[in-house]
């Protein structure tokens, strides 16, 4: 296996101009005969759906929810940046790059991320066209938030509801397609395995929910916008139904797996409540724009209510550690921040696992309405969930995990190491490093659905010759009947264990041992736990009911057994990855205060993993990663 | 706390259906109501029964997956709380609770709780949108929308597409639904050169999906998760008498759907 970025030459600023000149186009009249998969209808595959059939392909586009409406960008609440500089505090293109890259601790291709900060810009545009409801400012023109880890305010936002806003307005351009007939829709429809045939993508394999029957669906080229795999650890901000699947499908067809170890862990989540848990809410970093966070300073304080805790008792500790950036500092930063407080013993709440989020401040300086209105419907969440009012007492919150900056590895056009499989949004690992700052994800989720991979799988077509391939193609053949015989598998063990029961522990191995802080021995021990627990999995899991009907233990046990396996590589990536930068903390390597420690000599690549075979060990890739334009430096907020 | 659930089982879409009775035991408090179903499917599991299938994804209210009826009433007793949001706090111990999926002609039954809700999609695919592809668009602040106005088209968009509307209104009718788009993008200035076709083909897809008339009885927004106000009704309304006036001309304009 190769790894070719195919990055453009010449200077940063023309690199994506002089591509979208350089790439093949497909003439109008042509376009109508090249089929396109989408898998995902999220921010990044309805995008991409939605403007491939304007541009004249015909497009098949799948979803596992009912509706394309529910994609899990749905649930995203509070902004999606651009370098609009509307608000005239010196914002530039240019800082949106070098805040991305800084964030990222330094370990995302550059091109690739200026790339993502030029187009940004059209995204606004782009959903201010259709209708997307951005809040406003009295004069009628957009209005903007800050976001951690920028000294700028470019976040735009639709109250706490921000993803919903852009999914529907994608949704929206979706159903115009699918109405034109340039769009087929596959709702209830999950994509089990990729069909390559001589070295190419040219389809995917596919469970009916509602029928069980499966299918195979062919075309000349696959996109996968599948989202992200934080539901490995069970507890997770990810929607309950979010998987691997499709790009595990895909890694064990030859794409490799990047950086697979980078997973964020988001400061403001609210606290575990108890064993029944099944998921984890988030609640919105924008808070930390009027919020306070703080613990008791003594451990002594820590159960006595927080409006008895004097202002000198209290430990404002982002503020006191990161004075410029303060509340505002970057997730990975404020979320280990939180643990080590928690770790101390000055943490709150049950279980000693939460820290405050505290308004009192913001309301007295601007009033319950102003507070209100910019985040009451967080709030009401807030209390619906824990029944205790945030306008009264402060809220408590805790870190959770909440997006994977790994994911599957993709060239400068996005294309995986599979040609004609196309990876766009939180799927593949390209923009973000080992940390994405907030608002960042809706950013590329759009700039890659709409704006680049149009555009990218024009250039795969007018530079390849595909063949036919017709559905009695042994290769396919073979594939549908892997997925069948797996599917039959699963169904046929009749063990003892619940599918929920394995998940949870699995996440637990996880969560202790490659969460917010791993090290080699944690790291090799859960590398001994998590084949014990996969092989107790296929031998004693119970999945009651048939394949042929709606079934969801079915597909939660196909999903679970994917995330066995992948639990393993990103606990083989942690271990090998002997540096700390961004989420991915190893506390062997700190500075003396604490923070990440970067091996820029030896780790400034990105690690691609290709699948090496069953039982057999992956083998590592490394793309260098070459800082042109940046200097790499010890990322500092303080 | 102990709950008793009666709850409507059914194999698939054309098998006969029944209410079956299940003991939840000591469910705490701050389960969601979700969570609760997940510990009675962990029971039936163990037992080697089948778990009750319902919809649902995000858990946090937003993406419209879940919804049953609880004790006939749509998503449960809490207002504008979506059926995931709502916690065991809000029931008493030794509770007898009703758990049935969205009642509507148009929402067909695939599987226990489980309905179809493919026809909002369809409404949608009938006009709900803008027509901007993408590209080309004009710097966003070239287009000034009121706040007040931005503020209103928010309250309508913000509809997740649950189905509860029509699950509670006695004539099944997905007015608000339909109405709520058509109010989100005929407030705002791009939304002006679709608004007629807009208004008239919406309304006759929600028609041929079978959903019921509105006769304004209000079950709608008492129901709504996102408490969406009738008010979108008389914007449709209206909408829709004048888009009628207009309607030989959309017959000339028509053909390209």
């Amino acid at each position: 296996m190769e790894l070719r970025s195919k990055t453009p030459s010449g200077p940063l600023v023309e690199k994506w101009s002089k591509h979208r000149f350089e790439m093949k186009l497909v003439n109008p009249a042509n376009k109508r005969k090249y089929t396109v998969i989408v898998v995902g209808s999220g921010l990044a595959g309805g995008a991409a759906a939605a403007s491939l059939s304007e541009l004249g392909y015909n497009v098949k586009c799948f979803c596992f929810q009912d509706s394309p409406r529910r994609a899990h960008s749905i649930a995203a609440q509070g902004g999606i940046n651009a370098a609009k500089n509307y608000q005239n505090d010196g914002d530039s293109i240019y800082r949106l790059f070098y805040d991305t890259i800084k964030g990222g601790d330094f370990r995302s291709r550059e091109a690739n991320v200026y790339r993502l900060a030029e187009v940004s810009v059209n995204i606004i545009d782009q959903c201010v066209a259709q209708g997307v409801p951005f809040a406003r400012e009295y004069g009628g023109l957009l209005a903007n938030r800050s976001f951690g880890g920028a000294q700028v305010s470019r976040t735009f936002y639709a109250r706490g509801q921000t993803g919903q806003q852009l999914l529907l307005g994608c949704y929206q351009a979706l159903e115009k397609e699918v109405s034109r007939g340039g769009v087929t829709m596959y709702p209830r429809t999950e994509m089990l395995d990729v069909v390559v045939v001589n070295g190419r993508a040219r389809g995917i394999v596919t469970r009916d929910m509602v029928s069980g029957a499966i299918e195979t669906h062919l075309a000349d080229a696959v996109i996968l916008g599948t989202g992200g795999y934080g539901n490995v650890f069970y507890l997770s901000t990810n929607a309950k139904g979010s998987n691997v699947t499709a790009i595990w499908r895909a890694y064990k067809r030859g794409a490799a797996f990047a950086n697979p170890c980078f997973t964020q862990i988001h400061p403001t989540c609210i606290p575990v409540s108890g064993e029944h848990q099944s998921k984890l809410t988030l609640m919105s970093e924008s808070l930390r724009n009027d919020g306070r966070v703080w613990v008791p300073k003594r451990k002594e304080d820590c159960a006595k209510r927080p409006r008895d805790i004097p202002e000198q008792d209290r430990d404002y500790y982002l503020e006191r550690k990161y004075p410029s950036f303060g509340n505002l500092s970057p997730r990975d930063i404020a979320s280990r921040a939180a643990k080590e407080v928690c770790d101390e013993g000055r943490g709150v709440g049950p279980g000693g696992r939460g820290v405050y989020l505290d308004f009192g401040d913001a309301i007295k300086r601007l009033g319950r309405d102003k507070i209100a209105e910019r985040y009451g419907n967080l709030f009401e969440m807030y209390e619906r969930i824990t029944d205790e009012n945030p306008y009264e007492v402060p809220m408590r919150i805790y870190p959770a995990v909440h997006y994977t900056m790994g994911g599957l590895w993709v060239d400068y056009n996005l294309m995986s190491t599979v040609p004609g499989l196309h990876v766009i949004g939180e799927a593949n690992f390209s923009d973000h490093g080992a940390n994405r700052l907030g608002a960042s994800a809706l950013m590329q989720g759009l700039a890659d659905g709409y704006f680049v991979v149009p555009l990218t799988i024009g250039d795969y077509f007018g530079s390849n010759k595909l063949e036919q391939v017709a559905a009695d193609n042994p290769a396919v053949r073979a594939t549908e009947d892997e997925v069948r015989a797996r599917t039959e598998r699963l169904l046929s063990i009749n063990g003892s264990r619940t599918v929920t029961s394995i998940h949870r522990e699995l996440g637990r191995i996880l969560w202790e041992y490659c969460g917010m802080a791993r090290d080699a021995a944690g790291l090799e021990k859960a590398l001994r736990l998590i084949p014990q627990l996969r092989e107790e999995f296929w031998r004693d899991v119970r999945v009651p009911g048939t394949g042929a009907e709606l079934n969801q233990s079915l597909e939660h046990a196909g999903r679970v057994a994917d995330f066995l396996e992948l639990a393993e590589l990103m606990c083989i990536d942690a271990l090998h990855r002997e540096e700390s930068c961004g989420g991915h903390f190893r506390t062997e390597h700190q500075t003396a205060d604490g923070e990440a420690l970067r091996h820029d000599d030896r780790f400034a690549y990105v690690a691609a993993w290709e699948y090496g075979g069953d039982a057999k060990p992956p083998i590592l890739h490394k793309e260098p990663l070459a800082f042109e334009n940046v200097a790499l430096s010890q990322r500092s907020y303080k | 706390m102990n709950i008793t659930l009666h709850v409507w089982r059914q194999s698939g879409p054309d098998a006969p259906g029944t209410m079956v009775k299940y003991d939840a035991k000591d469910v705490s408090p701050d389960m969601s109501f979700l969570e609760m179903l997940d510990v009675v499917n962990e029971g039936l599991v163990e037992r080697g029964e089948i778990p009750i299938a319902f919809d649902h994804d995000c858990r946090e209210g937003i993406c419209g997956s879940c919804g049953v009826m609880i004790n006939g009433i749509a998503h449960g007793p809490m207002p504008g709380t979506a059926t995931c949001q709502l916690h065991m706090r809000s029931f008493e111990d030794g509770a007898e609770v009703h758990v049935e999926p969205w009642r509507s002609r148009a929402f067909p039954v695939i599987k226990d709780l489980v309905v179809n809700r493919g026809a909002f999609d369809r409404i949608i695919a009938a006009g709900g949108f803008i027509t901007a592809p993408t590209g080309g668009a004009r710097d966003a602040n070239t287009i000034p929308v009121p706040k007040d106005m931005a503020d209103d088209a928010m309250d309508a968009a913000a509809c997740i597409g649950c189905g509860a509307c029509v699950a509670a209104c006695p004539n099944g009718s997905a007015s608000l639904f339909t109405a709520a788009k058509i109010s989100h993008l005929g407030l705002l200035p791009q939304g002006q050169p679709e608004r007629i076709r807009r208004a008239l083909r919406m309304v006759a897809q929600m028609d041929d999906e079978g959903f019921g008339h509105c006769s304004l009885y209000g079950e709608c927004q008492e129901a709504c998760p996102k408490e969406i106000s009738i008010d979108v009704i008389a914007r449709m309304n209206r909408d829709f008498v004048v888009a009628s006036m207009h309607a030989k001309e959309e017959r000339v304009l028509g053909g390209t759907g």
